[in-house]
């Protein structure tokens, strides 16, 4: 039988020793900035158990796709490529009009724009905490990922890279609690700060004041102010614009236009020069 | 050390793992809100079976791991998971002896103390707000704790893990 009494070291003593260590890690964790290489090692060292969650999914996927029939194989690639001539025709349009765009720029004398560098990162895990909403994706500093870096789906904008591990890295979503992200309204250019409520398909602009012009069904396409996301990528449509002049601003909800909710591949852009853009500081 | 020795050990930490891989596994939407706190339920019945094997320190550890996993706050896992297997180990004895619904009723309220200290935590360190799901798994961990208990029990004697 095993002994009850006389081992190593009592319960309340470990429980204490847990309440300590613990908020060592919290204040370690929020209040000082050598968390993001604390939890860049300590991500690197739990990748195994993501590849290990992500298998389930992944052989269901590849069953899927064996099990596929040659007819809607056959449909697929009709599809395709009817889009894919839809959109070659669009790409005519805009490299005249980028062409265009660049000559008018130059004129103006304003920095040219610049296409960056782009990559398609695989999801590995979605963080559906209800505090974090966080997606977990197969690219890493290895690939030359960085903190802050946008995060795009074929829609729209999804969330910003928020850590960074050798293989792997961590993506907030626009939707999270604490993520909030500088946008414009596409129709008349008015600036706004959307923030995630927790809720996967709410975001709300706080201090808005009433007398601004937003109205329902809005696109919010993102400014490119702060520097963090380049200009014009969509971010959200307008969902509700309440004015109770009771409160000093007006309650506005929106919702994503990226589907943050299944999204299982999403592209990583490097904005050209993004690091040299950021304005120097008047003397 | 124990007169007997202790066996099994990492047939345990394999029970945990896999808890551990179930927390993460990417899940459609509609039922995420609801999955099952499967880490903490596991260390709960290991708390209770194996109360010198299983506690304080296993418990911390594994909900460290579940932060990193999860990227919440450093440590908010970890003092929840800590605290509930306190009380768990605490009074292992008297719990062991109710049935095992009566038991499903107790840890629902060990994964409800879970999800208010681990709100608590993050509302102290982040500015997050109460949402009524937060605590929606509580029902869904109590509807699965005999399955869990039964199996963990057959595994438990399977492998004469003591």
């Amino acid at each position: 039988m095993n002994l009850l009494f006389g081992r190593s070291p009592p319960i309340k003593l470990r429980l204490a020793l847990a309440v300590i260590l613990s908020f060592v890690f919290m204040g370690v964790d929020k209040y000082t900035g050598s968390s993001a290489t604390l939890r860049a090692f300590l991500n690197s060292l739990v990748t195994p158990i993501y590849y290990l969650a992500s298998l389930p999914e992944d052989s269901i996927d590849w069953t899927a796709e064996q099990l596929r029939t040659r007819e809607s194989l056959q449909q697929e690639n009709q599809q395709l490529k009817s889009q894919q001539l839809l959109q070659n025709e669009k790409l005519q349009q805009f490299a005249f009009l980028k062409q265009e765009n660049d000559k008018l720029r130059a004129l103006l004398d304003s920095p040219v724009r610049q296409q960056g560098k782009k990559m398609i990162a695989e999801v590995m895990a979605i963080d559906s905490h209800p505090f974090r909403h966080l997606l977990v994706i197969n690219k890493g500093a290895l690939d030359g990922v960085f903190e802050g870096q946008p995060v795009i789906d074929d829609f729209g904008i999804v969330g910003q890279v928020s850590s960074v591990a050798t293989t792997s890295s961590r993506v907030i979503l626009i939707s999270d609690s604490t993520h909030a992200i500088p946008v414009r309204i596409q129709r008349n250019g008015v600036r706004s700060i959307i923030e995630g409520t927790g809720r996967i398909n709410q975001l709300k602009a706080n201090n808005v004041p009433h007398s601004i012009e937003m109205e329902k069904d809005d696109m919010l396409v993102t400014s490119g102010l702060g520097g963090g996301f380049p200009e014009g990528y969509p971010v959200a449509r307008i969902t509700s614009v309440e004015h109770d002049l009771s409160l000093p601003f007006a309650q506005i909800t929106a919702t994503p236009i990226a589907q943050l909710d299944r999204v299982s591949r999403v592209l990583l852009l490097w904005v050209g020069s993004q690091n040299n853009e950021v304005p120097q500081e008047a003397p | 050390m124990n007169t007997v020795r202790s066996q099994g050990g990492y047939l345990i930490m394999l029970t945990l793992l896999i808890t551990l891989i179930m927390s993460i596994i990417p899940l459609p939407l509609m039922v995420v809100a609801y999955r099952p706190d499967w880490t903490l339920l596991v260390l709960i019945y290991w708390a209770l079976a194996l109360p010198h094997r299983v506690n304080v320190g296993v418990a911390w550890l594994n909900g460290f791991l579940l932060d990193v996993l999860l990227g919440t706050i450093l440590g908010t896992h970890a003092l929840s998971f800590a605290i509930v297997i306190y009380v768990a180990g605490a009074n292992y004895q008297k719990i062991r002896n109710f049935s095992v619904w009566q038991q499903a009723l107790i840890i629902g309220l060990f994964l409800a103390l879970h999800h208010l200290l681990v709100y608590w935590f993050s509302h102290f360190l982040s500015d997050t707000y109460f949402l009524p799901q937060y605590l929606y798994p509580v029902l869904p961990g109590m509807i699965v704790w005999p399955w869990v208990f039964w199996m963990l029990r057959k595994f438990r004697r399977q492998f004469s893990i003591n």
